[in-house]
């Protein structure tokens, strides 16, 4: 009797069935792919009240711009928040992996997350794969304990702060952060001079730029802002758009109509008993 | 010589009003040589999700049929159609699997979601997902397409004028291109048609 096979999707986790392939097209002289990274200026600082997070929203890949707005600060908790630098399917993977860890952790045990919950999942993560998960993260939140802010390393390791950068762009903000930042800023001062070290970064770093996202967490409430300062719009629009007079030669058309939604109407008789 | 320029490719993908178009170039090659001049990069998964594959083609075929079958079961269980959402999760998450060891491939994923809002989305080699509202590009030609879209680009195109916006920026992007280009295939997708056409372009 022959055993048939059937091959089930995997239930998770890394698969290296392509490694010993990818080796041998690496040894004939094919170079590897660039992946999409996040250049990037994150920050984050602890105010008054909570914490403000703020990141920039450029995604590269090599020296081209592939994303002028991506979305860098991911939702972990209702009262978590976390930007990401590095790899950008490295940074969505392991965030959108923790939050799932962290909602399950949350139906266990009934209460709010907490931050350390969260950063230990993501150190040990990224510790197990020994740096080759190159995700920078800038953690925040605020729990039952108060706000934190921590930032994480590709390599595992971890940093509690009251004020926080990362990217390429972070010796940039942390110029504008060591130079302002004093204790007990009110919303207002913390969301501006997030704004500061952000468009820092943009300004002056190339691998960062677009606009600035911010994420302010305080205790049982959060706010965030989608572009809160756009300071590169697209200034020169031609007037004149382009028109195609000459228009493309084309060789062949085919038309497949798509199923149409038929409306069925309740006309006739009612059914007899 | 990168992984990605063994055999060329040109992928671009723009929204319109209630719908989009999706295109590609013909050529496959082994690098230099040019070995078939009717190669399909885009393929249907279902009538309001398209697919196009830029990258190895080999790597391409491979992700393509795997991706068929997970719809397949998708649909048994499910008893309807992925949303184009949903497939661009699952895309993103049979890449990322293979993060250390990846497919050479870059997916560009184009459908009509709720309420006939078009969508559009490219994705890296290891999944990172880029959502765009106006159009995403891949394949070696992927610069010069930026910069045509870029300029070429309006907002609500009705579905002729999106077929030549795209049709325009594809075969001028792909004319600066060694590795791409022996004409065109555009798919404009609209709630109620599918138009299927083939452009003619230069032949070197």
């Amino acid at each position: 009797m022959s055993k048939a096979v059937v091959e089930l999707p995997p239930k998770g986790g890394f698969n290296f069935d392509l490694c010993r392939r990818n080796e041998m097209l690496l040894k004939k002289g094919a170079s590897p792919p660039s992946f999409r990274k996040t250049g990037t200026t994150i920050v984050g600082l602890i105010y008054q009240e909570g914490v403000i997070l703020g990141a920039d929203t450029r995604a590269t890949a090599g020296s081209i711009v592939c994303d002028k707005n991506c979305e860098k600060i991911h939702y972990m908790a209702p009262n978590i928040y976390c930007c990401g630098a590095g790899t950008a399917a490295d940074t969505e993977a392991v965030t959108d992996m923790v939050s799932s860890q962290l909602q399950l952790h949350r139906y266990h045990t009934s209460r709010e997350s907490r931050v350390a919950t969260a950063l230990t999942l993501l150190k040990s993560h990224l510790f197990n794969y020994q740096g080759y998960v190159q995700a920078a993260l800038v953690l925040g939140g605020v729990d039952v304990t108060g706000p934190h802010l921590h930032m994480i390393y590709p390599h595992g390791s971890t940093d509690a702060l009251p004020f926080a950068t990362m990217g390429s762009g972070s010796l940039a903000a942390m110029a504008v952060f060591e130079s302002k930042y004093c204790e007990g800023l009110n919303k207002e001062e913390g969301i501006n001079l997030v704004c500061e070290a952000i468009c820092a970064g943009i300004f002056n770093d190339l691998g960062s730029g677009s606009n600035v996202d911010i994420c302010v967490i305080t205790k049982g409430h959060k706010e965030y802002l989608r572009n809160y300062r756009v300071p590169n719009t697209r200034a020169h629009f031609s007037s004149k758009e382009f028109t195609f007079p000459k228009k493309t030669e084309v060789l062949l058309t085919k038309i497949v109509p798509l199923r149409e939604k038929i409306e069925v109407t309740e006309d006739g008789d009612a059914m007899e008993e | 010589m990168s992984i990605f320029e063994y055999n060329g490719s040109a992928l671009v993908a723009m929204v319109g009003k209630n719908c989009f178009a999706i295109a590609s170039d013909r050529r496959l090659g082994v690098q230099l040589q040019t070995i078939a001049t009717d190669f399909q990069r885009i393929s249907k998964i279902h009538d309001r999700v398209f697919l196009g594959l830029s990258g190895l083609a080999t790597d391409a075929q491979t992700l393509y049929q795997r991706l068929v079958f997970r719809h397949k079961l998708y649909q048994l269980r499910e008893e309807r159609d992925m949303k184009p959402e949903t497939f661009a999760n699952l895309v993103s998450a049979i890449l990322y699997e293979k993060r250390f060891g990846p497919y050479f491939c870059q997916p560009v994923i184009a459908g009509l979601g709720d309420e006939d809002k078009p969508f559009i989305c490219t994705m890296d080699s290891i999944g990172a997902k880029e959502l765009a509202k106006d159009f995403v590009v891949a394949g070696t030609a992927s610069e010069s397409l930026y910069g045509a879209c870029e300029s070429m680009f309006k907002e609500d195109m009705e579905p002729e004028e999106l077929f030549e916006t795209v049709s325009q920026a594809l075969l001028s992007s792909v004319d600066r291109d060694c590795l791409s280009g022996w004409g065109g295939h555009v798919y404009v997708v609209t709630p109620t048609e599918v138009k299927e056409r083939i452009l003619k372009g230069r032949m070197d």
